[in-house]
């Protein structure tokens, strides 16, 4: 069996007093979609962080195909195939899609002495790139800032496919969609897969993670309380595992001993 | 904070390709003309202009401001303003300020001057001296506000007290004096002044006045003007490449990033410090070649020059359309926000208005271009 595309062993990460993550071992097969799971505060972003080199952990290794590596800077793990969507996506409003899209990575193209900007092939790629990952646009001229949230999120995911990650790591891409927004993100993130792309996706949701996850780790406080195949474990069950599970059973009955109105 | 779960479970299959838009062919063309214009930052400045000269046409017609003298007079004093506000627009676009300009231009200045008078430098010599010690300058005032975090407002509002002492102090130890002149008998043989300080198109305007288009001056027959000043060109130069260097290049797609969202291009790779860095040296550049115009124009430096030029540039560049908090606008709508100013200000000197006027005028206009600016932006955004 190919070693993991990447893998954290006994990661743990402090800030101060508080301790983020601890002892945490965590490993991600290339064309599967890990799903994070956890409430918030568990540690799910800083464990993200910690594989894209935001964040150095206090002890424990990374390993890449099965190798130990240190990363030094986002744009280095970058350079090595790990892409991250961030829950603040990476773009820039005012700017283009095209422009958005390329941008850090800017195709050239000669122009008598000069070197400049291949615009028309950034705007005719990025508009094709989506389009054939079922994104339709009506220019890529306009503004990011024109975009809804989901085909903000699309074009993030997009411009990471695009550019040959091998791992691509999503920061609760669906958490502020609508359901139909939603499911497009799930069908790109499905879409991912398909392409031996590694996922891991961190969500709140476990409707979304059930629907596209092949495994689910669930961290609670830090610590991680469990890796589960999809095969292995029920939504209800990965529901009450999660932080909020017994939380919304003691809710539903809170509220519908107030009454049959708040009780629907 | 907490998020109820989703209780719906999304159809995967459901509503397949709602989010695209099917019929996106109809739909944009009819706006997108209409909304591409809308979306350009140098509108409100291209109105204003229409505006500003009708006004004067219209009020000053026959007072000579639209003589072959008048309206080059109107374009040098635009053209100077124009080739700091060109370098403004970009770095604003980045996101900073830089108020130090207006004392780096009496420093460069003086740069210049001591040099070439008290030690007998040849004056190309101190030229390539002001522009490296001011480059030198806009690095460091860079590198604080990137290293720092601090606000470039402050970093730079600090240079520019600092610079205007700096100049102030280092001018009187030397010469004991505030100011130099004379220069011009170190320059009128130079090769390099007529780069600067000269007049081209000399040809065609002796031409244009032999055709009647140009009047002569009664005295010896010579037209009133004796060509174009060179800052014209440099002006229009500058625009033209800044422009290029904006929309057409991997260094613009970095500007409009630096200043749109500064995290967000950096998580993508992109060297924000070094954007800004190198904006802050252009700024810095602009402003010594500003000083290096004015001083071999005038033939005299001082300390005391350029004050206020840092205000005026971002006037003129908010006028063109750039937005104050960055990632948008354009160095064509500094060239007309330059214009403007520069045309206005002569405007009212030959309508006889009281100049005392003019920056009530100048400070009204920057303001109700702020407000047309941001809601033809606002508008739009929308609309698309
Ligand atoms: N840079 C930091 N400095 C100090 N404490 C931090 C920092 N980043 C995270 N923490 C703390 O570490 C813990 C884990 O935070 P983390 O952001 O990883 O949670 P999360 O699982 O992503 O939560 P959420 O679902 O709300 O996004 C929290 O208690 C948080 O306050
Ligand atoms: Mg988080």
């Amino acid at each position: 069996m190919p070693p993991p595309a990447v893998e954290l062993k006994d990661v743990s990460k402090y800030f101060g007093k508080v301790i983020a993550l601890n002892n945490v071992t965590f490993d991600l097969r290339k064309g599967e979609v890990h799903c994070l799971l956890g409430d918030n505060g568990a540690g799910k972003s800083t464990l993200i962080k910690i594989l894209s080199g935001v964040h150095v952990p206090d002890s424990g290794e990374i390993l890449l195909e099965g190798r130990v590596v240190h990363f030094g800077s986002p744009k280095e793990t970058l350079d090595r195939g790990i892409a991250t969507v961030y829950q603040d996506l990476a773009l820039v409003p005012l700017m283009s899609v095209a422009r958005n899209f390329f941008l850090g990575r800017e195709p050239l193209k000669r122009w008598g002495p000069f070197t400049q900007f291949d615009l028309d092939y950034a705007n005719a790629t990025a508009y094709r790139e989506l389009n054939g990952m079922g994104i339709q646009l009506r220019d890529a001229e306009q503004p990011v800032g024109t975009l809804s949230g989901g085909e903000r999120q699309c074009l993030a995911i997009a411009r990471a496919i695009h550019f040959g990650a091998k791992v691509l790591i999503l920061d609760e891409p669906t958490s502020a969609l609508g359901v139909h927004q939603a499911s497009v993100v799930l069908k790109l993130i499905a879409q991912a897969r398909a392409r031996g792309i590694g996922v891991i996706f961190i969500s709140h949701n476990v409707h979304h993670a059930y629907a596209v996850g092949d495994r689910f780790t669930i961290l609670k406080r830090g610590r991680s309380i469990g890796t589960y195949p999809k095969g292995g474990i029920t939504r209800n069950e990965l529901l009450n595992l999660m932080a909020g599970g017994k939380e919304l059973v003691d809710l539903e009955k809170e509220l519908a001993a107030l009454g049959p109105a708040s009780a629907a | 904070m907490r998020r109820p779960p989703n209780i719906i479970i999304p159809s995967i299959q459901r509503d397949r390709g709602r989010m695209s838009v099917g019929t996106h062919d109809e739909r944009v063309r009819s706006v997108s003309v209409l909304s591409r214009l809308l979306g350009r930052p140098e509108l409100g400045a291209a109105a204003g202009a229409l505006l500003v000269v009708v006004f004067f046409a219209l009020v000053a017609g026959g007072s000579g401001l639209f003589s072959a003298k008048g309206i080059v007079n109107f374009l040098e004093v635009s053209a100077q303003l124009g080739i700091l506000a060109a370098a403004v627009s970009m770095l604003m676009i980045a996101g900073e300020f830089d108020l130090s300009i207006g004392s780096m231009i009496g420093f460069a200045g003086i740069l210049i001057a001591i040099p070439t008078i008290a030690w007998g430098w040849p004056i190309w010599v101190s030229i390539l001296l002001a522009f490296a010690v001011s480059m030198l300058v806009g690095y460091l005032n860079g590198l604080i506000v990137v290293k720092t975090g601090l606000p470039s407002f402050i970093v730079t509002l600090g240079s520019l007290f600092m610079l205007r002492g700096l100049t102030l102090g280092i001018t009187r130890v030397i010469t004991g004096r505030t100011q130099a002149s004379g220069i011009h008998e170190y320059s009128a043989h130079d090769w390099i002044a007529p780069i600067f300080a000269g007049q081209v198109f000399q040809g065609p305007i002796r031409w244009l006045a032999e055709m009647g288009w140009i009047d002569k001056r009664p005295s010896d027959g010579l037209p009133i003007i004796q060509g174009i000043p060179v800052s014209i060109l440099w002006w229009i130069g500058l625009t033209i490449v800044f422009t290029w260097i904006l929309m057409r290049t991997r260094f613009g797609n970095w500007i409009f990033a630096s200043g749109g969202d500064a995290n967000a291009a950096r998580n993508v790779g992109v060297p924000v410090a070094r954007t800004k860095i190198i904006l802050f040296m252009m700024t810095a550049a602009s402003a010594a070649l500003f000083a290096t115009i004015q001083v071999l124009v005038t033939g005299s430096a001082d300390t005391l020059r350029g004050n206020l030029k840092e205000f005026e540039a971002i006037i003129a560049v908010v006028i063109g359309g750039t937005l104050l908090t960055g990632g948008y606008g354009s160095a064509v709508g500094a060239m007309l926000g330059a214009f403007i100013f520069g045309f206005v200000q002569m405007g009212i000197f030959y309508t006889g208005i009281d100049t005392d006027w003019f920056k009530l005028f100048m400070g009204a206009m920057m303001v109700i271009a702020v407000l047309f600016n941001s809601y033809v932006r606002n508008h739009a955004m929308k609309s698309r």
